[in-house]
């Protein structure tokens, strides 16, 4: 708690990156991503071009490399899928050290490795340089519905606590002795998920009832306007335009 | 499940995109009407409520553990709409904020694991509640069935969008098997932490639990040693028509499944009459194979499972089990619809009265 309110994933910093607006980067990221799942996957060449355009605006944003190829990890599970699709994909097959793999599954194992990785490091880019409320913030101005967004940033909000209350329930299992072991186990941890959602429901009725009686009539007053110049939005979009160049490239050769 | 980039092609994301868009629209209106004016601060605490739950392991054996997918639970405890919108909230905010799920992926991640079991689970909740005896433990009974049921309704979402737009040529049978047989397992799993939830929630707080309400006890006063019904404030109107129904309703269900489940496993595997006068008459040579050939149900048995009699069972309940949730979602439609019409006769005469 001593940290402020920032999540984890934030990275305190006042690079370019940082302060442009949160819209510019949420589009940016977004197109991008669109940009590097529409690119042919014969073009190899093209991905190592994709995470060079994404290595130059880490280091723009100064984000160490050892951050992001951490914050990496989250894919594993679906490499570990990628991996199996060799095996199972049907089609022409090629000898590799004496295992019989499917052409269409190599394509098909590297074509998810490739995007999927490149659309992580682009979404860990995009929440280490935006604190979360901007990110909010830039959700209202690219005409999220608003409800939506008021309902992110509760649940933003109040993750952690709820986070927390989970917590101090699961310390005082253990300090009366418990420890879940097994499918026998599941009746006392149900029980306590039930007693969260009751801890969350009477929470959210009291929120309710503290923002009515300061006057909430159900919208958010606005008290930071983001908007952004015609040379932020450039700077930001000049991602994915050179990402659409790479990917017109990859199309045409 | 959470999908990332690149494992569905750009048009069906986009479509899938639209599809979710067009749901989130309609939850946002009916979440509305599920909690009025206390919407957003209500659905973002349950929203935060189901992102904890999904940390929450519940160990398995031997080391592994799993973890609540959730989208059952949100249906029955705050209804079918402010479900759908409290887990595509969590998705949203594991895809922009945690990387979890690609962001282009969102709108498959979204109709898949937010839409699909959301809607199953509920549509199947509210179909064994009007079948079950009204009491606590039928509801808990029902959450059971319901969650057991949405997290294989989920993969075979997934397995039908990964049939339409998926970027690898794996045969569509060896995915089906595999996502639906996981997620069996997981099933299995969601169901039991999702009914004893339920059921904890409802022994402390009956009255927070959507799917709940209908249960409510009459108040009873004790007169002179007596219990005698409270006077009620404002009558209720009587759910006779669906209580005269209910009969019906367990003896086709029952009847069905038992049909479609337990009798097709002694079937005759010969081919029915007319398919083997055609065989034997030589006009089915030129019969084209039917479009939905390659479906993972085609020919009445689940692709890949090699029991002949196990799988044309399997086939037969998961028919039945569509066919269910189609035929009572029209049914539910055409109901609505005539009531809203009746409640709109009604009350225009009373308008002019008054």
């Amino acid at each position: 708690m001593g940290a402020g309110h920032a999540h984890r994933l934030y990275r305190q910093g006042n690079s370019p990156v940082h302060t442009l607006p949160p819209h510019t980067k949420l589009a940016a990221a977004f197109a991008f991503v669109v940009v590097v799942v529409s690119t042919p996957r014969q073009a190899m060449w093209a991905f190592a071009l994709y995470a060079v355009l994404l290595a130059a605006v880490a280091t723009v944003a100064r984000v160490p490399a050892g951050f992001l190829l951490k914050r990496l990890l989250i894919e594993i599970p679906f490499v570990a899928f990628a991996v199996l699709m060799p095996f199972v994909a049907q089609g022409e097959r090629v000898d590799v050290l004496g295992m019989s793999l499917s052409v269409g599954g190599l394509w098909g194992a590297w074509n998810v490795l490739a995007k999927g990785t490149l659309g992580v490091a682009a979404s860990v880019l995009l929440a280490s340089t935006t604190e979360l409320r901007e990110l909010l913030l830039g959700l209202q101005r690219l005409k999220l519905p608003p409800l939506l967004v008021q309902i992110a940033s509760f649940m933003i909000r109040y993750g952690d606590v709820i986070t927390d209350e989970m917590r101090r329930m699961r310390i005082a299992r253990e300090s009366r002795g418990f420890e879940a072991r097994g499918v026998r186990h599941w009746g006392v941890l149900a029980k306590s998920a039930g007693a969260l959602f009751i801890r969350s429901y009477e929470r959210g009725e009291r929120v309710h009832l503290a923002m009515v009686s300061r006057g909430y009539a159900g919208s958010m007053p606005v008290i930071d306007e983001v908007s952004a110049s015609r040379a932020q939005w450039s700077s930001a979009l000049a991602l994915p335009c050179a990402a659409l160049v790479v990917c017109l490239l990859g199309w045409m050769l | 499940m959470h999908v990332p980039d690149g494992f569905i092609d750009a048009p069906t994301s986009a479509a899938t995109g639209v599809i979710a868009a067009g749901a989130l629209a309609v939850s946002l209106r009916g979440a509305r009407r599920e909690l009025d004016e206390r919407t957003a601060p209500l659905a973002g605490l349950v929203a935060a409520f189901i992102f904890a739950v999904q940390m929450l392991n519940f160990p398995v054996a031997a080391g592994t553990s799993g973890h609540l997918l959730g989208g059952a639970l949100a249906a029955i405890l705050v209804g079918p709409y402010t479900g759908v919108l409290c887990v595509s909230v969590v998705l949203l905010m594991q895809g922009i904020l945690f990387a979890d799920g690609g962001l282009t992926a969102l709108g498959v991640n979204i109709t898949d694991m937010a839409i699909v079991t959301t809607v199953v689970s509920y549509a199947v909740f509210r179909g064994l509640v009007k079948v079950l005896p009204r009491r606590r433990r039928s509801v808990t009974v029902a959450s059971f069935v319901a969650a057991l049921l949405s997290v294989p309704a989920a993969a075979v979402a997934f397995t039908l969008i990964y049939a339409v737009g998926g970027t690898t040529d794996v045969p569509i049978g060896k995915v089906a098997t595999a996502m639906i047989g996981v997620h069996v397992l997981i099933g299995i799993g969601e169901a039991v932490i999702t009914a004893l939830t339920v059921g904890a929630v409802i022994a402390v707080r009956p009255d927070l639990v959507y799917g709940a309400r209908g249960l409510r006890q009459r108040l009873k006063l004790r007169v002179g040693g007596e219990l005698v019904d409270a006077p009620a404030a404002a009558p209720e109107p009587a759910p006779a028509a669906a209580r005269s129904h209910r009969k019906l309703w367990i003896t086709g269900l029952v009847t069905s499944l038992v049909l479609a489940g337990f009798v097709s496993f002694y079937a005759s595997a010969s081919p029915d009459g007319l398919e083997k006068v055609a065989h034997d008459k030589g006009i089915d040579k030129k019969e084209e194979k039917h479009a939905a050939s390659d479906s993972p149900l085609a020919d009445y048995g689940v692709k890949d499972i090699s029991d002949a009699r196990l799988s044309g069972g399997l086939a037969g309940v998961i028919g039945v089990g569509v066919t269910v949730v189609v035929g009572s979602s029209v049914f539910w439609v055409v109901r609505r619809r005539r009531t809203a019409s009746e409640t709109a006769e009604s009350s225009t005469p009373s308008s002019q009265a008054v």
